[in-house]
């Protein structure tokens, strides 16, 4: 595709590869915020022909992982509700929460349809006006101005079998609540490529300067990645820490002032519990006051209750980038794509999921 | 949660800069068209733009510009490594 | 978490979820060796030569697609399913389970593909069967297919013949039935060129064995699971490693845009018109040059070879000059957004 396959170019990767080798001055540590990311790294294999020195660390950037598993037990109690149809985007089927996944819901009658868009979700409850349609929403700022786009689309058709399970989450306060551990060393950071396309490279400028750490916007290609490497060992090596863009095209410096508006015309901030990560201040988007006729979890009148991780799960130290897949006792015995323990085995990003998948060779 | 890829317009339907009526585009990459809300561009798209679309929503114009200037430096730096 | 108690949709999916039901359920009750064998289809030693046996059952949604339908599906499966034994198919049977309610012009429309399929393949059916259930029941039209092949002297193709240094081969692109179905899904719709791949291979899998005798290894469909998983399989059969070329593996564009919108991997999509040869070395062009004279086989590529690595691991050398290890699928893929 174009503006895809270019990215992919060996002859482009090869020399972006001697480059990093050749500018590199020390050994790196390098986090990729963003699932989509991981999964890109695993799926070129970059691992494999980037110098050793370099370490990936996958961070808290798989929206599917990050969710409670409160929130995904409330999801089961809304797709098990009489009269309740849920939709869902494909990466939330398998999910485990306490009492089960929302694939074993179904296997027990619960209606769940996977859609592509949230748009989706609304055509299906104009299609079944004798159910209430729910929306179980995970995602970032990519997602949540479409969420927002579709209540407001709801909203004006006037559709009022329609609602949403937020559970939406932003990114700056999981990255200063994450960064502001000191266990964590790191040299740069990978800045998830389409939260900012929504939220704008300037964003990172907070996080730059409080944590004195390289903040490199980019995308998901291998050149996309191999450049933010480069770009990443460059600060290091003239000891800068700035924030750089290196997917201009598709990422400019303010954001998208659009979408960011219409997020917050229909979300507002809330105090989030993020799996492994714990409750993070004004990390969460709820649905506001003046659309709660939407907000499924007012409408279905749901009390989340956190229930403590499965035992020996270590994704919560996973997703702060301070263990691996491999230091998990759980990790290929107990814990499988098949019969997950944790998230960030189930969900296709998750970072146990593309260690067991993909593996390094 | 960020998947999303560049597909070309072909057809924009409603109303120019009026986003209320449901402001849609048909896109297209390789043979495949799909039907995407334009609802969160902030720039009201052109016939031959790409745009870059997650789960149904354009989110972005792509910067052509951008990209050219960008994949030439890359060029460059590859033959010149040679 | 505990196992799962119930049937899910992932037990269908040709995966690893289908492979622990087979272990846990079948083969625990049903154990013979040609069972365990869990080929494609079963051979057995008789008095007048070697029989191939095989079934396969049909539950696709919707019933017609494009390039197909149901019934063009049950003729190529089970025709396919004999042919990567390397048999000479020879009658099938048509198992029929049909919706109170379905409308009969369906009905019609359906056998009649089957008989297209059947004349043009050479393959008669010779015995069938009808039930009806209530409304509700089904899903309108389910169809199993069985069928007998004969198996040539000197023919033993099987996933534990691979061996070291042979050269793997794809009859043609990657994904395409698979993906055609997914799209026909509501809100996943997409306009463009996507059609199934569903065709019989017995022409194309006697063209090739025809060659040299003993070259072709192994031969499988990799119909549910995709490449992926079939070629997992076969090196655990066959207590080898394969790698496989990323670049080498031909996709079809609108394939590939589509997997690209919806976040899935070609690899693991179904095809039910490919077939996988393992061949020796030495033969691998002339093989490749004889798919390529058949229509069937227009687009055979070689992919990748037979190594000596570790048992069981399948590596593709991607196209960005890394590697990365394929496994097999997990459950039915879905479209993602992460």
């Amino acid at each position: 595709m174009k503006y895809l396959s270019e990215y992919r170019d060996k002859k482009l990767i090869a020399s972006l590869i001697d480059e990093v080798r050749r500018v590199k001055t020390a050994p790196l540590r390098i986090m990729e915020v963003c699932g989509t990311h991981t999964m890109a790294i695993f799926r070129h294999g970059l691992r494999s022909i980037l110098p050793g020195d370099i370490e990936l660390i996958s961070g808290p950037g798989c929206p599917v992982c990050v969710t409670s598993s409160a929130h995904i037990d409330g999801f089961l109690h809304v797709a098990l509700l009489d009269g309740v149809r849920v939709a869902i985007f494909g990466d939330l089927f398998r999910i485990p929460g306490s009492q089960g996944s929302l694939a074993q819901a179904q296997a027990g009658g619960a209606r769940v349809e996977v859609v592509y868009s949230p748009m989706d979700a609304l055509t299906l409850a104009r299609k079944h006006p004798e159910e209430l349609v729910v929306f179980l929403a995970v995602g970032f700022e990519t997602t949540i101005p479409l969420v927002a786009a579709t209540i407001l689309e709801a909203y004006r058709q006037n559709v009022n079998n329609f609602a949403v399970f937020s559970s939406h989450k932003i990114m700056p306060p999981a990255l200063h609540a994450l960064l502001g551990d000191p266990e964590l060393c790191l040299d740069g950071l990978l800045c998830p490529g389409h939260v900012s396309t929504i939220i704008g490279a300037a964003a990172y400028e907070p996080i730059a300067r409080d944590f004195g750490i390289s903040c490199i916007v980019t995308g998901f290609e291998p050149v996309d990645v191999l450049q933010a490497i480069l770009m990443i060992a460059r600060q290091v090596a003239e000891k800068r820490n700035d924030v750089e863009n290196a997917y201009g095209r598709a990422v400019n410096w303010q954001g998208n002032g659009r979408a960011m508006a219409l997020m917050h015309q229909v979300f507002e901030p809330v105090d989030c519990q993020w799996r492994g990560l714990g409750v993070i201040e004004q990390s969460g988007m709820a649905i506001r006051q003046e659309f709660a006729r939407f907000d499924a979890e007012k409408r279905c009148d749901i009390k989340l209750t956190e229930t403590p991780e499965p035992k020996g799960c270590l994704c919560g130290d996973i997703l702060k980038g301070k263990k691996t897949p491999i230091d998990c006792p759980l990790f290929k015995g107990r814990c499988t794509p098949l019969n997950p323990v944790g998230p960030c085995m189930v969900s296709s990003e998750g970072t146990c999921a593309a260690f067991y998948k993909y593996g390094v060779v | 949660m960020c998947l999303a890829v560049p597909m070309r317009v072909i057809r924009v339907s409603g109303l120019e800069g009026d986003f209320t009526l449901t402001p849609l585009a048909v896109v297209e990459a390789q043979g495949i068209e799909k039907d995407v809300r334009l609802d969160l561009v902030d720039q009201w798209p052109e016939i031959g733009d790409y745009l870059i679309i997650h789960a149904g929503f354009a989110i972005h114009t792509l910067d052509e510009k951008e990209a050219e200037i960008n994949l030439k430096l890359l060029r460059e730096m590859a033959e010149g490594l040679k | 978490m505990k196992k799962l108690e119930t049937v899910q949709l992932d037990h269908g999916s040709g995966g690893l979820a289908s492979q622990e039901l087979i272990k846990d359920i079948f083969l625990s009750h049903l154990d013979n060796p040609v069972l365990a064998a869990l080929e494609d289809s079963a051979v057995l030693e008789t008095d007048r030569g070697r029989l191939a046996f095989s079934t396969d059952s049909y539950v696709v949604d919707p019933l017609f697609f494009p390039g197909g339908d149901i019934g063009l599906l049950a003729v190529h499966g089970t025709i396919n399913d004999l042919a990567m034994r390397g048999a000479r198919p020879f009658c099938l049977s048509l198992g029929m389970i049909l919706e109170e309610g379905c409308p009969m012009e369906v009905l019609r429309l359906i056998v009649d593909s089957i008989r297209k399929a059947s004349c043009e393949s050479g393959v008669p059916v010779v015995t069938g069967d009808t039930k009806v259930v209530p409304k509700g029941k089904g899903d309108k039209v389910f169809i199993n297919t069985s069928g007998i092949g004969f198996v040539d002297k000197g023919v033993d193709i099987s996933a534990s013949m691979a061996r070291v240094g042979d050269v793997i081969l794809l009859s043609g692109s990657m994904g395409d039935h698979g993906i055609t179905i997914l799209t026909q899904r509501a809100g996943i719709s997409m306009q463009g060129k996507l059609r199934s791949d569903t065709m019989a291979l017995h022409n194309l899998v006697q063209k090739i064995i025809g060659l040299k005798s003993g070259a072709v290894h192994t031969l499988r469909d990799p119909t549910r699971g995709g490449v992926a998983t079939s070629l997992n399989e076969i090196a655990e059969a066959a207590g080898v490693a394969i790698e496989i070329d990323e670049a080498e593996i031909p996709v079809h564009k609108e394939v590939d845009a589509a997997c690209e919108i919806l976040g899935m991997d070609p690899l693991y999509l179904a095809n039910e018109g490919k077939c996988l040869a393992l061949v020796q070395a030495e033969y691998a062009r002339e093989i490749l040059q004889a798919m390529r004279s058949l229509p069937e086989g227009a687009e055979a590529a070689i992919i990748g070879r037979v190594t000596d690595g570790p048992a069981g691991r399948v590596v593709l050398k991607t196209i960005a000059g890394g590697s990365r290890i394929v496994s097999s699928l997990t459950g039915e893929p879905l479209p993602r957004i992460c």
